[in-house]
């Protein structure tokens, strides 16, 4: 099962004549990933790594291979407008990587995005990885820029809005002989497509997923959103981490999203949050899939 | 990234938000010229600096004040002789205060209401809000806690825009009337224009004011921006003012690293923002007190990390470093590489601890050994984070 791609997710790329694009790409085909179209406008026609078409236009790509999900990878002045391609040809499932969208597009975006099927994931996040069953993790469904090789198959699922620490749970859990069914990064922005909440009632719904790590940081309250409705409704043992308790007030660090505005978004109140919602919260990165372990009585 | 004051006003004028006259001066000669120009209006002197208390606060010299009434060109002279190329010290700035490079003579009006007025993106909506409050000239914050409910929150649908009939609901919850509720919605839609055209994170007027003559005015406002956006905003780039900024910050953006200046003695070198973030609470855990917050990003290039190395070794604070990769993609070896070239570049005085993980692992941790260089390997965060904290004792 995992959540919304499986090792049959037909992808395809926009942006995949880009150096960044075209690089992820190679390694989500090495993945075994079935990347079945890139898109980059005024390339139609050519042909990426000498097997996946490249199309002028999503639409055209989405006709020509069924394509069902895609992955953003447009420079930043361009993406909103790529996400909303995506949206207008059907494509069930906008991956946006791209970093540094601004703000104000994402708005336009996202109310834009109001009662479509489509989901979006990002922008600036890492994507989405199901692992294979193959070696490493092999023959999976790899969309973004995540290392593949560090996954495993497996029933814990992660949910994040950190790239690198996505990375640093995954490789944690597989170190410890536990593996993934789904990793999804929601991206480090101040208005994304999708929240922690939406990840979770999917990882509650999924019966493959039996535990769930969820990293957050400071800034907004999505963190929050998230522990409340998991205090009611999640069936399964969550384990929570909050970046940033060292943070400044009033900085933005990195992350457009990573800025403290009021007593609420702070590591503290999050922290003191999730565990009241019954969110076993690792005290160091360091012990994200340990917490997460005791938590589940393994 | 912050403006002056005056730049705020600057922006107000191009966009038709109404604000007392005023005009920004770098000498003597120039702050008695705009005193002359506004003569017959009673007037005030700001020195123009990146920090709040400036009424408050002190000079060097000894001059008492960033803030003040004048009678005179010749008085505007003499208190602009005392501010600028002068050293103010307030609240916000720390003991080593700002140097004041520009005042503002503007109009001090007589005020007979302050209220509170914002437009800021909410996240949790993902629209603009305006915030308003009869409550001006006062923290906000503390308002919100003690009278939540003089405060007036109104959410913007993000594609029909700020329409009419919600200016007139706003400026009837806010109490004004007649003329006066006419002028309130003009100011607060050219402010909306202002917040979207701009890209702006924030927009905040506090005080807002009404005047015995029917005027609804800006009295001081605070702007902040989205950093995406900048990139179609020239003219904003161009209100940036590097000397209000600090200078390691400077410093690394020019080499595409995420630098975050913080009291600590222990510097870090990450790659990626929430891994960033995480490495400083982690040190925190163990007892030390983190010196940065620094994003190398998805790279971590040698001319990267002899930067941020240069940049970390400028803070004398600074008594080790820690390094934390986790080299998905890239590898290890390579940012292995990079660090021991950074460190014969700029010498290696303080302990330097690296935790490196990822693709191709063990070749890095065995380059790193084989260096010669005196770096200690960390396995985990954890084990990272105890070892710099040891070494710096």
């Amino acid at each position: 099962m995992a959540i919304l791609v499986d090792e049959n997710t037909k992808l395809l790329v926009q942006g995949i004549t880009g150096s960044f694009g075209a690089r992820h790409a190679k390694l989500s085909l090495e993945y075994g990933t079935k990347l079945v179209a890139g898109v980059t406008p005024s390339k139609g026609g050519q042909t990426f790594e000498g097997q996946v078409p490249i199309f002028d236009t999503v639409s055209q790509a989405v006709a020509a291979t069924g394509a069902t999900a895609s992955a953003i990878f447009v420079p930043p002045p361009f993406a909103a407008d790529a996400i909303l391609e995506a949206v207008d040809a059907g494509v069930e499932l906008v991956v946006a990587i791209t970093e540094g969208i601004p703000v104000m597009d994402m708005m336009r975006v996202k109310a834009a995005l109001q009662g479509s099927k489509a989901r979006l994931v990002g922008p600036n996040c890492p994507g989405i990885v199901t692992p294979g069953h193959g070696d490493k993790s092999h023959g999976g469904c790899r969309i973004g820029i995540s290392p593949g090789y560090i996954h495993k198959r497996g029933n814990v699922g992660v949910v994040s809005r950190s790239g690198t620490l996505t990375y640093e749970a995954v490789f944690q859990l597989t170190s410890l002989g536990y593996g993934q069914s789904t990793c999804v990064g929601i991206g480090g922005d101040p208005i994304n497509g999708t929240s922690h909440l939406d990840v979770l009632q999917m990882f509650n719904d999924d019966p493959e997923t039996e535990a769930i790590i969820m990293i957050g940081e400071i800034g907004g309250t999505a963190e929050v959103e998230a522990a409340r409705w998991a205090a009611e409704h999640c069936k399964k043992p969550i384990a929570g981490f909050i970046a940033g308790a060292t943070a400044p007030p009033g900085r933005r660090m990195g992350h457009a999203g990573a800025i403290v505005g009021g007593e609420e978004d702070t590591a503290q109140a999050k922290k003191r949050i999730l565990a009241e919602c019954g969110i076993a919260v690792a005290e160091t990165p360091s012990d994200m899939a340990t917490t997460l372990l005791e938590k589940w009585g393994k | 990234m912050n403006i002056h004051e005056y730049q705020a006003k600057e922006l107000f004028d191009q966009f038709g938000v109404p604000s007392p006259k005023g005009k920004v001066a770098s000498t003597p000669e120039e702050a008695a010229a705009a005193a002359q120009e506004f003569a017959g209006a009673k007037l005030v002197i700001k020195a123009q600096v990146h920090a709040g208390g400036r009424g408050k606060g002190h000079f060097k010299n000894g001059f008492q004040g960033g803030v003040h009434l004048i009678e005179s060109p010749d008085q505007a002279a003499e208190f602009a002789s005392k501010m600028l190329n002068e050293t103010l010290v307030t609240v916000q700035t720390g003991e080593e205060g700002r140097l004041v490079r520009k005042v503002m003579v503007a109009e001090a009006v007589d005020i007979t209401h302050e209220y509170y007025l914002s437009i800021l993106m909410d996240r949790a909506t993902s629209r603009p809000v305006i915030v308003a409050s009869t409550e001006g000239g006062m923290s906000i914050e503390d308002v919100a806690h003690d009278t939540p409910e003089k405060i007036i929150r109104h959410h913007v649908h993000p594609l029909l825009g700020l329409q009419p009939y919600e200016l007139r609901k706003l400026s009837a919850e806010l109490g004004f009337h007649g003329e006066q509720s006419k002028e309130f919605c003009r100011l607060v839609a050219k402010l909306y224009k202002l917040f979207l055209t701009c890209d702006c994170s924030m927009v905040e007027i506090n005080p807002l004011v009404s005047t015995p003559d029917g005027r609804v005015l800006a009295l001081d406002a605070k702007f902040g921006f989205d950093d995406n956006a900048l990139y179609r905003h020239p003219d904003i780039v161009a209100m940036r003012d590097p000397e209000e900024e600090d200078p390691r910050e400077v410093a690394a953006s020019e080499f595409n690293l995420n630098y975050i200046g913080l009291d600590g003695n222990i510097a870090c070198l990450v790659n990626g923002a929430g891994l960033a973030m995480a490495t400083m609470d982690i040190i925190k855990h163990y007892g030390g007190e983190p010196a940065n917050f620094l994003d190398v990003g998805g790279g971590a290039t040698k001319e990267q990390v002899t930067a941020a190395f240069k940049i970390i070794l400028g803070d004398p604070n600074v008594k080790g470093i820690l390094i934390n990769i986790f080299g998905g993609i890239m590898d290890c070896n390579v940012i292995a590489e990079g660090v021991i070239a950074a460190a014969k570049e700029t010498g290696l005085p303080i302990p330097l601890v690296v935790r490196l993980e990822g693709n191709n692992v063990e070749a890095g941790k065995a380059t790193l050994a084989a260096s010669g260089l005196d770096i200690t390997s960390g396995d985990t965060m954890a084990d990272a984070a105890k070892k710099i904290v040891a070494a710096v004792g």
